[in-house]
Parts: structure tokens; sequence; C-alpha cells
């Protein structure tokens, strides 16, 4: 496994948000993580930047527990792309995606990340020098997403990349995620509310309720059995 | 705290309307302004004499100094601070500490005299301010927002106390006197003119280095840090480490005002370094323009203009002049932050 958790809790105040979570991510692949607001899915990829405080268990990289600060773990070549968008409206888009490798030296090479990634997603090329403020919310995601891979990452973790937008945006941003992971060979774990999209493009999904993995399996697995109607429905009545 | 407060103004509502003469006048707004409040002040100046145009400009410059300095903090790194006084206290005393002489003493025999040159202290009050601006920081480090603004508030006051009663050093409420006017190769800065040129040369220096750290990529990671804190360590930054860098350089920057503004007084006491000149400070920062090195000039001249000029309003009874001044500028607060709240020529609200 690229990235794991094994037996992770976490708990906030007197909150628990995790209990024990085990999950992971090979080299490669899209894995997909669902499940119901509250759940604990964006606690999952704090937990492994270390930005929510672990009770037990451990967070491993490429076999090896992680034991950096935040701020070091971009540089093992994992990016997260936090829930919201969370682009730097006060900066340019050229400017946003600096930010997410500003401690690159070699200005060649980040003339050529930049290029990449605004040949992946032209409307970044197109509004470069333009405040993200300006931006519609989906021009914001592809930015935050950008802003990840601007790291060049081996491993890219998305929270609800698609939260809020349009079905038209939506399938887009799907489609770049595939393309992501297909020409980039980059492993990607993402949170997801679009059942039927993640899916299709997910290797492998596992179900996340009130911190705890209660599914984990492929799509199909997950299509024959009711767990997501339970996990979803379930707390309606 | 400081997104809460995002109520629409008239003057956007009106200038926000494509077309007409507002939105013609909103894009050249910022350098309509600046011209006007140079225009205003150079007439102003001019007809007061040239004595008083040196008096106004020595203290802008002063006054510009601290706001640039200030306004890196406040308005690029997004960290409200009331402390700056003290910095600039500091630059101030290790001055006068440093380059006062027996000989011109007028109550002699009550501290150390070091007798130094006025340009071998200013380095040495530029290091105290940055060292204690280090300590002090990594304590405040731990606030945020509301309670990072009244611990800095805490600070100020401290300061104050410690140039009051720290006797063997700073002398208390009697002051020190005769310190030393800067000379270099034999050339003495001792008339105003040639004083307020030197002034005018170290905030040109101030405004540079000010500029190429906003203008860098550290000061673009500064107004990220002021916008989301929180996003900027998963791109591998240390929020901390950064704040305090940029806290660091600014108290160095109101170090050399304070040594500058000693000099030009030849006597400095307590009073001069009270909590209410950094909310003169912020005032400034802010109605010049959050994140704007040229509105905190502008703020600062405005505001100089303001406090100097008052005293030729005849109307108002010389008793009156103090305490209307601080009426008067604070009505002016509130109606720029009514009808521009972004201040003369920023680009954010507070
Ligand atoms: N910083 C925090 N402080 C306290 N409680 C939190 C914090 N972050 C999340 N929680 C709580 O932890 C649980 C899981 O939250 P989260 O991981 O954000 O869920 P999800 O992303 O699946 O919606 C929720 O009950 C939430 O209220
Ligand atoms: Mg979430």
């Amino acid at each position: 496994m690229l990235l794991e958790l094994k037996d992770v809790a976490v708990h906030y105040g007197g909150v628990k948000a995790l209990d024990g979570v085990s999950l992971g991510l090979d080299s490669g692949e899209i894995v997909a993580l669902m499940g119901p607001n509250g759940a604990g899915k964006s606690t999952v990829l704090k937990a492994i930047f270390g930005l929510a405080p672990l009770d037990s268990g451990r967070v491993f990289w490429r076999q090896e527990p992680i034991d950096v600060l935040p701020h070091q773990v971009v540089s093992l070549g994992i990016a997260f792309v936090p829930q919201g968008r969370r682009v730097f409206t006060q900066l340019t888009i050229e400017e946003n995606l600096e930010m997410g490798c500003l401690y690159l030296r070699d200005k060649a090479e980040k003339r050529r990340r930049m290029d990449e990634v605004m040949e992946l997603f032209p409307i970044l090329h197109e509004k470069r020098k333009d405040s993200a403020r300006a931006m519609s919310g989906g021009e914001q995601q592809m930015l935050a997403v950008g802003r990840g891979l601007m790291a060049k990452p081996t491993a890219l973790l998305l929270d609800e990349p698609t939260l809020g937008l349009a079905p038209k945006i939506v399938t887009e941003m799907f489609e770049k995620i595939a393309e992501i992971n297909a020409t980039r060979d980059t492993a990607i774990f993402v949170v997801e509310h679009n059942i039927r999209s993640v899916l299709d493009i997910a290797a492998r999904v596992y179900v996340l309720d009130k911190g705890r993995i209660v599914h984990d399996g492929t799509p199909a697995s997950i299509r024959e059995t009711d767990v997501l109607t339970q996990v979803f429905l379930g707390r309606m009545e | 705290m400081i997104e809460k407060l995002k109520a629409v103004s008239p003057w956007r509502r009106f200038t926000a309307q494509p077309g007409n003469v507002g939105a013609a006048l909103r894009k050249n707004s910022q350098f309509l302004i600046t011209l006007a409040v140079i225009a205003l002040a150079a007439t102003f100046m001019l007809s007061q004499g040239s004595g008083f145009a040196v008096r106004v400009i020595q203290l802008s410059a002063i006054f510009a100094i601290l706001a640039v300095s200030l306004n890196l903090v406040i308005g690029y790194t997004g960290l409200l601070s009331l402390a700056h006084v003290g910095f600039f206290g500091i630059g101030a005393y290790s001055v006068a500490v440093l380059t006062t002489h027996p000989a011109y003493e007028q109550v002699p025999g009550h501290i150390r005299y070091f007798d130094w040159p006025f340009f071998a202290a200013l380095p040495v009050g530029m290091l105290v301010a940055g060292v204690v601006a280090l300590f002090v920081g990594g304590v405040l480090s731990r606030f945020r927002d509301d309670i990072f603004v009244l611990v800095t508030f805490g600070l100020a006051v401290i300061a104050h106390r410690v140039f009051l009663f720290w006797l063997p050093v700073t002398r208390g409420a009697f002051g020190i006197h005769a310190i030393e006017k800067p000379s270099i190769f034999g050339f003495v800065f001792d008339g105003k003119t040639e004083f307020m040129l030197l002034t005018l040369g170290f905030l040109a220096l101030v405004v540079f280095v000010s500029w190429l750290v906003v203008s860098s990529s550290f000061g673009r990671v500064l107004m990220a840090i002021r916008e989301d804190e929180g996003a900027i360590e998963v791109f591998g930054y240390k929020a901390r480490n950064y704040k305090l860098t940029i806290w660091v350089i600014s108290a160095m920057m109101a170090a050399v005002a304070g040594g500058l503004s000693a000099s030009e007084q030849t006597y400095i006491d307590p009073q001069s370094f009270v909590l209410l000149e950094s909310i003169f400070l912020v005032c400034i920062v802010i109605l010049g323009g959050l994140a704007s090195l040229v509105g905190s000039l502008l703020g600062a001249l405005v505001f100089v203009l303001l406090m100097e000029g008052m005293r030729f309003i005849d109307f108002i009874p010389d008793a009156l002049v103090g305490q209307g001044r601080l009426a008067i500028l604070g009505i002016l607060i509130v109606l720029l932050m009514v009808f521009r709240p972004q201040g003369l020529v920023g680009r954010y609200k507070l």
C-alpha cells in the first residue's frame, strides 16, 4: 500500500469522529470514501496530514509511519485539496497555483508544472492574471485541484471536489479526475457524495458511518448491497 | 472577527452601476485621491510657510515609517496589533540612552552615559526591538483574532510601564535630555531641513524594503495567511514562522522611527509612548488602506496635517485644540469607514 491508515481513532472534545478506521490507497488507483454528513470523512484526510489529533492508530506512507509536521507532509508526495475550495481570493490565479509549490527553487520546473496544470484546465490559463475572487465556483474548484497538482503529488487527496457545483461541471470534474489519474499516474483518494459518478471512476470504495468503516469493496459490490441506502437513508427514520 | 464587517457602502452602490460617472470615478479613484491629497497638502503647507512645511513633512515621515511597517503586520498578514508603539519606544530609548552625553545633560548623575554616535546607536535599537519582538512574538503566536488584539493591547501598556518605571535606564517621567543629532563624516544633521531629508531617506529605505517584502513570494504567503491560515499549512508552509518573521521586521522598522524621532526632538519621556499612539497608527493604516504602502504614506500625511493644521483654525480656542483634534479625527474615521471602508487607496476592508 502507498498510503495506509491502521486502526485510527480521533475525537474532538467529547465527540468521537473516527473509531478504529483502517483503509488504504494503492499506487495509481482511485479510491472513493463515501458516507453521510458528519461521518468523519474530512477527519480521515486531516488525520493523514496530522491536522487531526490521533488518539490511537497510525498513518503509513510507503510502509513507514508518517512522523513529520503537517506542513512537511506535502514534501512526501501527498497533496490535499480541502473541502470548500479555500482558494486565496486576494491572489491571482497564477499566484494561487504558485502557492502549491512555493518551496520549489527551480523556476523552470515551476513553469513546467504550471503549464501542465493550465493545459489540464484551460480556463486557468485564460484567466491566469485575474483575481481568484472573480471566478465561478466551478472554476475555483479547478483552481483548488490545480493548486494541489502543482506539488506533483504521488497521492492526491480530494475532499468533496464537486460540492455545490452544477451537474454539467460535476461531470467535467469527474472526467478531469479520471484524466489526472490516467495521464499523471497519480493515486487519488476522493471523498464524494455523487454516488453514481464516483462509482464509475473508482476502483474501490469505502463507506464510512459514525466514524467506522461499514463497507469496503469494489463499486460492483456496493451496487449489489443496500449499504448506501442504509447508511444514507437509515438515519432519516 | 475581521470578516464580519462587510456592509455595502453607499459609495460602492453608486459606483457599481456600470456606464455612469460613478464607474469612471471608481476606476481611477485611487489615483485621483492620491493626487487630491498631495495637492491639498502642498497648497496648505506652502500657504503656511516653509517652517511649517518642514515640520509637517518631518512628522509625516516618522508616522509614515510607523504606518508602513505596521501595515505589513495588519494589512498584509491580518494581525491587528496595538503593540507597535512599544517597538517605537524601544528604538527611541535605545538611541536616547546610548547617545546622551554628560556635558549636555541638565540633570546629571542619574543614568549611565555611553556617548555613542547616533549611527552606532540606531542599529542597536533595531536589534533590541527585533529581539524583544522575537520573544514577544513567540508568546503571541498562541493567540488568534480577538484575543491576539487584547494581548497586544497588554503589551503596549507593559511597554509604557517599563519606560516609566525602569528608572536606572529610562529615568522614568524625568525623561532623557540632550539626545545626540546624527552626524556622518563630520556633517551634523542639526538643521530642521537636514534632519527632514535624513528622515525621508530612511522612509525611502523602509518603503523599499517593504515593497521588496510584499511583492515577493514571501509577501504572497503573508496575504494567504491573512485570508486562510488553516489552508496554508497543507502546501508546506509553517504559518507561524512567516508571521514571526514579518513581526520582527516590522518591529525593527518601528525602532528606526523611534531613534529618528528621539534624536529629532533631543528629548523623550514615556508620555510619547502611550497606547493612544498605537491606536492612531492603526487608524492611519486603516484610513490609508490595508495592504497598501501608498495608502500608509497618504494616511500619515493626512493625519499629521489634521493634527497640525487644526491650530490654524481660529474659532477653536487653543485650550481645546488637543481635545478637538481627537474628536475630529474620530468623526473623520467614522465618515470614511461609512463611505470608503477600504480606506483612501486600499484594496480590502478590515
Ligand atoms: N474541529 C472540530 N472540532 C470539533 N468537532 C469537529 C471538528 N471537526 C469535525 N468535528 C466533528 O467530527 C465529526 C466528523 O466531522 P467531519 O470529519 O467533518 O465529517 P464529514 O466530513 O464526513 O462531514 C462531526 O460530528 C463533526 O461535528
Ligand atoms: Mg467533510
